[in-house]
């Protein structure tokens, strides 16, 4: 009765990624699946909520412009924020890719690096440039250039710049993954009939890497827009994030149903903008990107 | 080694290739002229004293083995690498200063190198498009081109969607369709499956006699060598070893290394024993035989019998005689290969049209071969002529 064990049995395969999707439901699905829950339960006062069902929630999201201004313009930094790293960031992976350097690998490790630096560390570090205190503060006014110091810090733009810098690796390595896959013959090809350099970039470059250029927008967008520490530290109250939101909720106001419920919000809208963006892109990208 | 101008003559048909080559400059001008190039990497020099004078509307073969600087000859032709000596002529002007792009050179990659996302007639019409040709013209030589490599109607395809042969097609027509000064082929028939490799060959072949194009083809391939060029270039280790037609690179290799990397020659090493009359020369195995030798020989002297395996016959024929035991036999079903143990640890390699019997391992078996059918090398490897 009992049929024999084969190597590509499918009751093997089964077992084989059995622990990886035990792992994903008990520590992915299951928490998103309690909190889609919470979104419907009751908040009475701080810190205590009934199981009581109601769509009170969703109701006051829906209904509040104070939720939906917020959402908007977490999704305006995140877009900006996601344009200037593919802008800025292209350029130094075109330049690891076109470098005759010999030890490439050196320009690599450079952008790893930072990672070995805890992140918050990595934010607070802007502080001691641009706050008033900051080198660049100091400076100016030794130099008596400046007589107060300039209001560099607290403001919209010192949180994109916060999030440029722990972004800008992803995007420079998503752009030079798929700069590498590029057969360089096709631009020996493209130059031998007739294309300058600049056409060559143009016409094969250019196009062949915007595959990974839209993989980094994407894991840029998605990171910033989610993004909760850079703008806590660098920001001011006017310049919180969506995910500074969810905080106040949860940890401020102790509700814990509205923090659920705005939670689930970012987790969809986010979740949609992947969705629809991979379709076209194909997620394989940004998993090579991410592999560095 | 024989001079290196180009003088085969092949009857060719006028056409719109050699036509633009001829405008440019003196029509008796070599369509491709190297004088003395040295090309390095760095330190590394992997082409060295390179000579070479391609003659309009031929074929000629680099051929070598792999790394020995075929594709770095082809890529300063095209100007994708630099000469460090020497000059390049292209139809009777030096082009060491005219960018890539402003050299009039058709490329063939043995990738295909068609651009991914292009489709068909993009990348055909590329050459043309930054030639400033009008678009109705582009569409009507595209289209053209198209049917020169029996490919018309996949305008709108991606390559993706093409099989290797035909994707090596749209290559070829892509590097053709603006009548390019020479056609530079980089070994573009190796990345195909052995029916095709045989089905591009004859058809590159014949798009070159049509369009009168001169065509450089790079191959570490001998058969390939043989079956398409006009002539032979016989590189190694970033130096010449012979030029000459396939026939006298088959028949009189220059060099050892020639008659060795052509069809394997049988290479039996002696010394010379009668310098006159007939020569004879006694192998290192004991057997002497008698050779032709196109000089006098000094008695004593070492040389080196190559003998093509084609050469040896088995059973009575042939003035000279080799007697010894089969090693291994390979039937083939017109002919059969033999390993044949001479003695004194040498082998020689018999590949003979089957007449009557075909022996087996074990078995004394005895070939033969006429003094006329062998070239003698001497100390150094090089050809005694
Ligand atoms: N870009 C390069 N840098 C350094 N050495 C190279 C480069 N390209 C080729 N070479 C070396 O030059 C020699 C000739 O290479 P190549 O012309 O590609 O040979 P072939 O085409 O005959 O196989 C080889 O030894 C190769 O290693
Ligand atoms: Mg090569």
């Amino acid at each position: 009765m009992k049929r024999r064990w084969t190597l590509y049995d499918p009751r093997l395969a089964w077992m084989l990624v059995a622990p990886v999707l035990l792992l994903l439901i008990f520590f992915l699905v299951l928490p998103i699946a309690v909190m889609a829950a919470y979104t419907f339960f009751t908040f009475v006062t701080a810190g205590v909520e009934t199981s009581a069902l109601t769509t009170a929630n969703w109701h006051e999201f829906f209904t509040d412009s104070y939720y939906s201004g917020f959402l908007l313009k977490t999704l305006r930094v995140g877009a900006i924020t996601a344009l200037l790293c593919g802008v800025l960031g292209y350029f130094p992976a075109y330049f690891i890719w076109a470098t005759t350097f010999r030890h490439k690998w050196l320009l690599l490790l450079l952008l790893i690096v930072p990672f070995w630096i805890s992140f918050t560390i990595r934010t607070f570090s802007w502080i001691n440039i641009l706050g008033e205190q900051g080198v660049i503060n100091v400076a100016l006014i030794k130099l008596g250039i400046i007589n107060d110091p300039l209001p560099m810090l607290y403001n919209e733009g010192a949180v994109i710049l916060g999030m440029l810098h722990f972004l800008m690796p992803y995007m420079i390595l998503n752009v030079y993954v798929s700069l590498e896959g590029i057969d360089r013959t096709l631009i020996s090809a493209a130059r031998s009939m007739g294309c300058t350099s600049a056409q060559a970039f143009r016409e094969v470059t250019l196009p062949l890497s915007l595959p990974g250029l839209a993989a980094g927008l994407l894991l840029c967008f998605v990171l910033a827009a989610g993004s909760y520490v850079t703008p806590q530290l660098l920001g001011s109250g006017r310049d919180a994030l969506f995910g500074n939101l969810i905080y106040d909720t949860i940890m401020g106001e102790l509700n814990w149903p509205m923090g659920a419920t705005l939670s689930i919000v970012l987790f969809v809208v986010l979740g949609f903008f992947a969705a629809v963006y991979t379709r076209y892109m194909g997620m394989s990208q940004i998993v090579k990107g991410l592999g560095g | 080694m024989p001079d290196s101008q180009d003088t085969i003559s092949s009857p060719r048909p006028a056409s719109a290739g050699a036509t633009i080559a001829g405008a440019a400059a003196g029509t008796d001008s070599p369509a491709v002229e190297f004088r003395d190039i040295d090309i390095a990497y760095g330190k590394f020099v992997a082409v060295r004293d390179f000579s070479l004078s391609i003659r309009k509307g031929s074929f000629v073969t680099l051929l070598g083995p792999s790394g020995c600087g075929k594709t770095t000859i082809l890529r300063s032709i095209a100007g994708l690498v630099d000469i460090s000596g020497g000059q390049i002529m292209i139809d009777g002007r030096r082009v060491d200063d005219v960018p890539i792009y402003k050299r009039n050179i058709g490329l063939v990659f043995q990738s295909y190198a068609l651009f991914p996302h292009k489709n068909v007639f993009d990348n055909v019409a590329f050459g043309l498009k930054y030639r400033n040709v009008p678009k109705p013209e582009i569409v009507r030589r595209v289209g053209k081109a198209l049917e020169m490599v029996r490919l018309p109607g996949t305008e709108k395809k991606l390559p993706s969607q093409l099989s290797g042969g035909q994707q090596q097609r749209i290559a070829l027509a892509r590097a053709i369709v603006f009548e390019p000064q020479v056609l530079l082929l980089d070994e573009p028939l190796s990345a195909l499956d052995a029916n095709m490799r045989e089905e591009m060959r004859v058809e590159i072949k014949k798009i070159q006699k049509e369009t009168g194009i001169t065509a450089i083809f790079v191959t570490h391939d001998q058969e390939e060598a043989l079956s398409m060029s006009d002539r032979i270039v016989v590189m190694n280790a970033g130096r010449v070893e012979q030029i000459g037609t396939p026939q006298e690179v088959y028949e009189t290799p220059a060099t050892a290394f020639v008659a060795d990397f052509l069809g394997k020659a049988n290479m039996l090493a002696g010394t010379v024993s009668r310098s006159s009359g007939p020569t004879a020369v006694t192998l290192a195995a004991g057997q002497t035989v008698n050779v032709v030798a196109p000089k006098p020989l000094a008695q004593g002297g070492k040389v080196t019998v190559v003998v093509r395996p084609q050469k040896l016959s088995v059973g009575a024929a042939g003035a000279n005689r080799l007697s010894g035991r089969v090693v291994s036999a390979s039937y083939l079903g017109g002919s059969a290969i033999y390993e044949i143990d001479i003695g004194g640890g040498m082998t020689i390699r018999a590949n003979t049209p089957i007449s009557g019997r075909v022996f087996r391992e074990g078995e004394a078996i005895e070939v033969g071969f006429d003094p006329e059918g062998c070239v003698l090398l001497d100390e150094g490897g090089q050809r005694i002529s």
